[in-house]
């Protein structure tokens, strides 16, 4: 126990020692489990809501309809669906019923609706779940779809104009038999018909555009049309085996415009949980490429710290600290972060899903907020604490192995030697001759840097791709959700960019701390300031520089493997752009440290204290 | 009477003030004639670091003036200060100050390259450099597979690098053991004799003894100048006591 409390008050003073390192570590890693939250929680709800809500409320196999000759004007047959309905697949079966295009209006908006005539009492397939107020009553009382309702303002007990008329809202319901609102699919002619490529200019019935759903009594909605004649009918089928949906309705595809539609329940699905999946694959590999970011900064952290920290383990060891003793804190402090950052990340996280992942209380209402379940908590926190072991353990076991006396005299991480580069950048002007073999000095800091900035760039990229076709998208079909999407997409791009600052910041602080001794030497044999920082801001743009082409060649991979739809490659000029610009950037984020760094005086460094 | 090559007139250095203030170079005149070799001794603390980083352009003074090879320097910017480390000074620490990632012959061709020489004549001085300190074997070698002696003796091979006209040395041999001192103290001795001009700040009588000029400083300022003997022998004879 009092070695524990040893280990901790060790750890937390060192934290207290350095409170920007640690800060700057706290942000890394809780960047990463927000993300993480983000796309765990998308997982768990894309998809389920609309099971859940096809479960509850006996929701149909197939969605069958029919409508008026929009050319001719012929009336729909109610006949085509009761004989659908006879077939020998059909388990059970609800309808037809009538439907009446018509308008709304309330609070001075109107809105385009199909108003399905419902018995009050629950037919066997497709019942509403009611979420607000009460189902059809048999009176006047009318009954709004969910998502059209909140797009509305409308609540239960409102009274709104249903085709000239003041109806009361009794009801706010959710179904599974259409996507909700404003993806609503048309059991009325709702979409301009062409012919021959054409558009009919004279069409026989009125056309909606994006009309919402009302369920309305029957004869409410034979009355809604202006003629019995322009109404629709809808029917809903259940069959023996619902896999067969599709199967089914395949079989049936309508010849003429006289002929039922046919919409089996995996169409409908695939409309409601298009959206989320997209959003989940973006957030899952945001959270990926963050994840890896987190890590690659951990370690750089890390590293730099080791350098400074060199001289404490020697302390901790000559006061009689066992390598274990040692290993512990290191691990302490940051498994002590690591905690801190997966709550922080959960709270985020948590916080934020509902903005991105709320479809309007289209299904099941507020049923559909997902909440953090244990797994979610439990894998946020162990993917932190293993970014915290793996990042530490490395540079926690060899400062628990560094000799005493050379811990003590500050013998500080012995750089590594690449020939090659120093034979080559005696060849180069002064700067990058210093560059060079800054760099040279830490390979795998500047493996890190490299793959923490090709991470960041084939995630920027790949980020430009999605968002230049969701805007293409979202010019044909605007889509509120699809336009969520997009901020998801910025969220995560900026989210990628400040971190890659971030690793850009520390690990030039890493490097400025870990040749202030060479640096100072440099300097006495006549290196100028201006090469001095030039060198160490070179240093970070070099592998930054490799990493953005690297990234610019792995964007477009990246995107592929995340949509497997047709892929629109980015202009090359958006690859040169983003490569310049990480140039650009990374120069003005380290030219500060470096050139404070190169300024510092000289004399103290060659003093004896290092001898 | 030979040229003067460095010259300080009421050299000071204080750092930081009030009660604090220390006077780490009080007022210091100091003049080196060309192929001079002068010792400075002292107890520690007493400002002959400071003193050395003043001359070389490592550090500034707070008042006093220095002109080195007929040029006053003390009112350089950090950049003309930089070209003056360069052309002009060479340093030799008691630390010895090589990188480690670079080996022997990269330690000592650095100030060439840092100087704008190309590679290819860099590396030709560097050699004949490491003959002259008779390490021209261990040029591939990287400095931590050296004896301290011979790390010090790479270092003043450094500091010739590119041809000073001036080279300082802050206690050479204060890491080195007897045999060690005694070869760097030959390479000075060689130094010395091929003209070049040496201050040399030393704990260690016998290096102070093969000097033309022994000065004494305490608490930053100049409290005794003795003008040894002078002569071949003098040194010679230094030396033999040495090693006896
Ligand atoms: N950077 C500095 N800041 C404050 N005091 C210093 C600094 N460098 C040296 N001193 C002080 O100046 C005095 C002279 O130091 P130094 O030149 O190193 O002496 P020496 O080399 O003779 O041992 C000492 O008292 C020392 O503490
Ligand atoms: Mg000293």
């Amino acid at each position: 126990m009092g070695r524990l409390l040893l280990i901790a008050r060790l750890a937390g003073r060192d934290l207290r020692r350095r409170p920007a390192e640690a800060a700057l570590l706290l942000l890394a890693i809780t960047a990463a489990t927000t993300t993480l939250t983000l796309g765990l929680v998308m997982h768990g709800v894309a998809g389920d809501p609309y099971q859940r809500t096809r479960e509850a409320s006996a929701g149909p196999d197939v969605v069958a309809s029919v409508m008026p000759d929009p050319v001719t004007g012929a009336p729909a047959d109610p006949a085509v669906l009761t004989e659908l309905s006879g077939a020998d697949e059909i388990a059970a079966s609800s309808g037809p019923f009538p439907v009446a295009g018509t308008t709304v209006e309330v609070g001075g908006r109107t809105a385009d609706v199909q108003a399905v005539g419902r018995p009050a009492e629950p037919a066997d397939v497709d019942r509403p779940i009611v979420t607000d107020g009460e189902w059809l009553g048999g009176g006047d009382g009318v009954v709004v779809e969910a998502a059209f309702a909140d797009a509305l303002g409308i609540e239960a007990g409102d009274t709104v104009t249903l085709g000239g008329e003041s109806v009361e809202v009794a009801g706010i319901a959710v179904t599974a038999a259409m996507t909700p609102y404003p993806a609503a699919s048309c059991l009325v002619v709702c979409t301009p018909i062409t012919i021959n490529g054409e558009p009919v200019r004279d069409m026989a019935v009125d056309v909606l555009e994006e009309p919402g759903l009302i369920w309305v009594g029957e004869s409410m909605a034979t009355s809604l049309a202006a003629d019995p004649d322009d109404l629709a009918y809808v029917s809903y089928l259940r069959l023996d085996d619902p896999d067969a949906a599709q199967a089914f309705a395949d079989a049936r595809i309508p010849n003429g415009p006289m002929d039922a539609m046919l919409e089996p329940w995996p169409h409908i699905y695939e409309q409601v949980t298009h959206i989320e999946r997209n959003a989940q694959r973006v957030l899952l590999t945001g959270a990926w490429l963050l994840g890896i970011l987190a890590v690659a900064s951990v370690a750089v952290l890390v590293g730099g710290r080791m350098a400074d920290q060199t001289r404490r383990v020697g302390l901790l060891k000559a006061v009689g600290g066992t390598p274990g003793l040692v290993a512990a804190v290191l691990l302490a402090e940051y498994v002590l972060v690591a905690l801190v950052a997966a709550a922080a990340g959960l709270v985020a996280g948590g916080l934020t899903a509902p903005a991105i992942t709320d479809r309007a209380a289209g299904l099941l209402g507020g049923a559909a907020t997902p909440s953090l379940t244990a797994a979610t908590v439990a894998t946020v926190t162990a993917v932190a604490l293993g970014v915290a072991v793996v990042a530490t353990f490395v540079p926690a076991v060899r400062a628990a192995r560094t000799s005493t006396v050379a811990a003590l005299n500050d013998a500080a991480r012995p750089p590594r030697r690449v020939g090659w580069l120093i034979a080559l950048s005696a060849r180069l002007p002064v700067a990058v001759l210093i560059a060079v073999r800054v760099a040279g000095r830490r390979p795998r800091r500047v493996a890190l840097s490299i793959a923490s900035m090709t991470v960041t760039v084939s995630g920027i990229v790949a980020a430009l791709a999605a968002n230049a076709e969701l805007n293409t998208q979202l010019a044909s079909d605007p889509d509120p959700r699809m336009e969520r999407l997009g901020d998801v997409l910025a969220v995560i791009t900026v989210t990628l960019v400040a971190l890659a600052a971030v690793n850009t910041v520390v690990a030039t602080w890493a490097t400025v701390l870990d040749v202030r001794y060479s640096s100072a030497v440099t300097r006495a044999l006549g290196a100028t300031p201006a090469q001095l920082a030039a060198g160490l801001s070179l240093a970070q743009v070099l592998p930054a520089f490799l990493g953005a082409v690297l990234g610019s060649a792995g964007g477009p991979l990246l995107y592929d493997a995340v949509d497997q739809d047709d892929v629109v490659l980015p202009p090359a000029w958006w690859l040169v752009a983003v490569v310049v610009g990480v140039v650009v950037a990374v120069s003005a984020l380290t030219v500060v440290p470096a050139r404070l760094a190169a300024r510092r005086p000289v004399a103290p460094m060659l003093q004896g204290e290092l001898a | 009477m030979s040229t003067t090559i460095l010259s300080t007139r009421g050299l000071t250095k204080t750092y930081g003030d009030g009660e604090s203030l220390v006077r780490a170079v009080d007022g210091v005149d100091l003049d080196v004639a060309a192929g001079e070799t002068v010792a400075v001794m002292g107890p520690s603390g007493c400002g002959k670091s400071t003193l050395l980083h003043l001359v070389g352009g490592l550090d500034r003074p707070t008042a006093g003036e220095i002109h080195l090879a007929g040029r006053r320097v003390d009112q350089l910017t950090e950049r003309t200060l930089a070209r003056l480390r360069r052309t002009d000074v060479g340093f030799v620490f008691q630390a010895f100050h090589l990188m480690d990632e670079l080996t022997v012959v990269e330690n000592v061709e650095l100030p060439a390259l840092l100087a704008g020489r190309s590679p290819r004549a860099a590396r030709a001085r560097a050699t004949e450099l490491l003959r002259r300190v008779g390490l021209a074997a261990k040029a591939a070698a990287l400095p931590t597979a050296l004896s301290g002696g011979q790390r010090q003796r790479v270092a003043v091979a450094r500091a010739l690098s590119n041809e000073p006209v001036l080279v300082l040395a802050d206690e050479p041999t204060g890491n080195l053991d007897s045999a060690a001192t005694l070869d760097v103290l030959r390479l000075f001795e060689e130094l010395h004799e091929a003209g070049q001009t040496l201050v040399i700040v030393t704990h260690d009588e016998r290096i102070a003894a093969t000097a033309d000029r022994l000065i004494s400083m305490r608490d930053g300022a100049f409290v005794d100048e003795t003008r040894l003997t002078g002569g071949t022998s003098g040194r010679l004879g230094a030396l033999a006591e040495l090693e006896g």
